[in-house]
């Protein structure tokens, strides 16, 4: 114990002194996040309005929908990561492997429990505990596609489709039972940035194949889109998507808020998707593709089969990290589309009749970061944790 | 005529490769101007449905809105606030990416420090903040920050009475006179720096005594700032409160304070561990020769190791001088007056959307292009020539 304290903080009399210093910056950092939290941070403002922050607006009566469709996403992401090929790291016993997942997932569980406690309600106990066995069957599954021969033998392409389309479907059949205007909260961030990061991918894919495309025209095509959006700012094209939208379209159609904002983020995306997808083809040895036209195979199968599945093996993470980004970037359509989105619901709700002009806005802002921050947070250690998995950047 | 010949003559057009490529390219040009008339079709019918203008007149119209703290007003021209508002962007991004730069280094060292308490906090600082959305920081510091934790300005703040601190913004002191002799001298400073640096260095090499010219830069810069300013009997002025506002000294507006802390906080997180990734990426057995060679810690690190790591870094952070560009445009959501709010102004005072947000996005490019040209310039010249 001294010894640990020697070697890593009381080295040098200089070491010491930034110990002392910085440790008193900590503790007073410290005490006062405890102090807020516990004794004057006044949480009812979270409790009151915390079906707003999460799902604004939305009908009481089809609640029940939202609550399905996050058991099915459940057991979407579930059945996607337990499918996952093993790693080479040995396989843990019980307890240790549940030590490994509080250490992963602990902090999301964490959330769910704050929220079931804040809620106060049996009934969001019950949809956690729902969500919770989508998880579990969504790993048996996930082990079964791994396992089981026969079900291996079936195309990932019939496969990867199955087990998303309980999500899809619910997600869809909520669209239409609903109306857009009613939805709010962290919902609209959630599906936003979920219904974006389905569809930018392929146009993601497209993009990069056709920037080193060997037909002239389609890589200045490809080229000058990628450009001209990566010189954009996000904010100001989703204030163009609200304003400007409609000079561009036929005035018989006039798409919702939460519609432009899934386009110009899709659109967005993609184009960055792109360029890390093609950082990923660049690193692929032209012997492979070489290898390919060797053995006879067209330019699509050695784009399907051999350079992309590497290409987006190694960019996983940073795919990962271009949609946390996406995530946080969510928050922009509550301004500029004037969305009812989770950082809105977290300005309006201190000028609630109850709460006007009592200085709530810490309270609300802080419990609007959480949110996020434990999202982004676990997404990126998920990251890399699958960096080293994949043995990324290792030679 | 040989059965051979039949092999080397051009098969049927459209079974040739070389002009079915063309025919595809043709194709997809085809589809991508197709969708652009149609767009440009929709455009031009909307705009002769509402009558609003296409072109860029409404550049001359007066702005019939005031930038508080300038001396644009009602009757000036709308290109005024876009240079007005072209200004205030460049200011947040040079502002804020010399400190972020600062930050993040420092950030990113501290994150490889030996110390435990130092390694913690700055990994503490780098995941808090990159998993938070930078609006979401923005809008802390200036509403929960700035408005509501700052004091009035009837009982502001003024540590050792050289700042004011309170919800209208933050006063500096600031020398006065002319900017431009300040920049005149600054220059000079440096060249002479410069010089004594070189001679400096040469004097190390041939002695082999330790180099100190990058203090004697430094020196030389202060001393000739304060020396030159004092001479030229310039002064510089404090702050201090004056009725309902301050008086002297560099007044930072509320919003531009939140931008540019929000900012910085934000970029400063991301440059920290793209600083350490790449301090990581430094070969190992550069450390140690410097180990071997007995270069102190500090020496170690300022010498050897962060010339090449910044070599590493310095695309990678470049794309973040170009984010924190464009993401000053989220100061339109805390109202500070850089080019976006001018653009969502003007567009809001009736001109027209279209050429205005395009005329917007089309300085944005030209921003992002530059910065990464000066980017590539100083790739080019840290990259290590091989071969």
């Amino acid at each position: 114990m001294i010894l640990w304290l020697r070697r890593n903080l009381f080295r040098s009399i200089w070491d010491s002194i930034t110990t002392i210093v910085f440790g008193g910056i900590a503790l007073w950092f410290i005490w006062i996040s405890i102090e807020f939290v516990f004794i004057t941070g006044r949480w009812e403002i979270v409790e009151v309005n915390l079906k707003l922050f999460l799902v604004g607006r939305f009908p009481e009566e089809l609640m029940w929908l939202i609550g399905a469709s996050m058991v099915a996403i459940a057991f979407w992401v579930a059945a996607v990561a337990g499918g996952s090929p093993l790693g080479t790291e040995p396989r843990l016993r019980l307890g240790e492997r549940i030590v490994d997942y509080v250490r992963r997932f602990g902090l999301i569980f964490a959330l769910a429990i704050l929220l079931v406690v804040l809620s106060n309600s049996m009934e969001s106990l019950l949809w956690l505990g729902l969500i919770g066995v989508g998880v579990i069957a969504g790993r048996v599954v996930g082990r079964m596609r791994r396992d089981n021969k026969i079900i291996q033998k079936l195309p990932g392409i019939i496969w990867q489709p199955m087990i998303a389309t309980p999500a899809i479907a619910l997600v869809i059949f909520t669209l239409l039972e609903s109306t857009l205007e009613l939805w709010g909260g962290f919902l609209i961030n959630f599906y936003m940035a979920l219904i974006s990061i389905i569809l930018c991918f392929p146009l993601g894919l497209l993009l990069a194949l056709g920037r080193r495309s060997s037909f002239p025209v389609i890589r200045v095509v490809c080229t000058t889109y990628i450009e001209l959006i990566r010189g954009a700012p996000l904010f100001v094209l989703l204030l163009l998507a609200g304003v400007a939208l409609e000079f561009f379209i036929p005035p018989t159609i006039s798409p919702d808020a939460v519609f432009r904002g899934i386009t110009v983020f899709t659109l967005f995306t993609a184009a960055y998707l792109a360029e890390i997808v093609r950082g990923g083809l660049q690193g692929i040895p032209s012997g492979q593709i070489e290898a390919g036209k060797a053995l006879g195979l067209s330019t699509v199968k050695i784009n399907s089969l051999i350079t992309l599945p590497q290409a987006l093996r190694s960019v996983i993470p940073a795919q990962i990290g271009q949609f946390i980004s996406l995530f946080k970037d969510t928050t922009l359509a509550g301004v500029a589309l004037n969305l009812f989105d989770v950082m809105t619901v977290g300005k309006v709700i201190t000028k609630q009749d109850d709460f006007l002009g009592q200085g709530l806005i810490y309270e609300s802002l802080i419990f609007v970061g959480l949110l996020f921050w434990v999202v982004s947070y676990v997404m990126s250690k998920e990251s890399q944790r699958l960096e080293k998995r994949l043995g990324v950047g290792i030679r | 005529m040989s059965p051979l010949s039949s092999v080397s003559a051009r098969p049927k057009f459209w079974r040739d490769v070389r002009f079915l490529r063309w025919v595809f390219q043709i194709f997809v040009l085809a589809v991508v101007f197709g969708i652009l008339y149609w767009i440009y079709g929709n455009y031009q019918t909307n705009v002769e449905r509402s009558a609003v203008p296409t072109d860029f007149g409404f550049l001359d119209n007066p702005a019939s809105f005031t930038i508080p703290g300038s001396d644009f007003d009602q009757s000036s021209p709308v290109s005024a606030a876009f240079v007005r508002g072209f200004q205030n962007t460049m200011l947040v991004a040079v502002v804020g990416i010399i400190f972020s730069t600062i930050v993040g280094t420092l950030v990113g060292i501290a994150r490889l420090s030996k110390n435990f308490l130092v390694k913690t906090l700055a990994s503490a600082y780098v995941e808090i903040i990159r998993n938070l959305p930078l609006l979401l920081l923005i809008t802390f510091m200036n509403l929960a920050v700035v408005l509501q934790t700052f004091p009035r300005i009837e009982n502001a703040w003024q540590p050792f009475d050289l700042f004011v601190i309170s919800n209208r913004g933050l006063a500096l002191p600031w020398f006065e006179g002319s900017g431009l002799i300040l920049l005149l001298i600054f220059a000079a400073s440096i060249v002479v720096s410069l010089v004594v640096m070189k001679i400096e260095r040469a004097r190390a090499d041939r002695t082999g005594q330790k180099s100190r010219a990058g203090i004697f830069a430094i020196l030389i810069i202060l001393g000739f700032l304060l020396v030159g300013w004092m001479l030229l009997d310039y002064s510089w002025t404090l702050p201090f409160v004056d009725g309902r506002g301050t008086t002297g000294g560099l007044r930072m507006d509320p919003s531009f304070f939140a931008l540019i802390v929000a900012l910085v906080l934000y970029t400063s997180s991301h440059v920290a561990e793209i600083v350490r990734g790449s301090i990581q990426a430094v070969h190992k057995g550069q450390g140690e020769a410097a180990d071997a060679l007995a270069l102190s810690p500090g020496q170690k690190m300022r010498i050897i190791i962060l010339p090449q790591a910044f070599r590493i870094a310095m695309p990678a952070i470049g794309n973040q001088y170009l984010n924190l560009t464009k993401n000053s445009s989220l100061g339109a959501t805390i109202s500070y007056f850089e080019l976006t709010q001018i653009a969502q102004i003007t567009v809001g005072n009736g001109s027209p959307a279209v050429p205005a947000f395009t005329l917007t996005l089309f300085i944005y490019l030209a921003i992002s292009l530059a910065t990464s040209l000066i980017v590539n310039f100083f790739n080019r010249r840290l990259a290590l020539v091989e071969r």
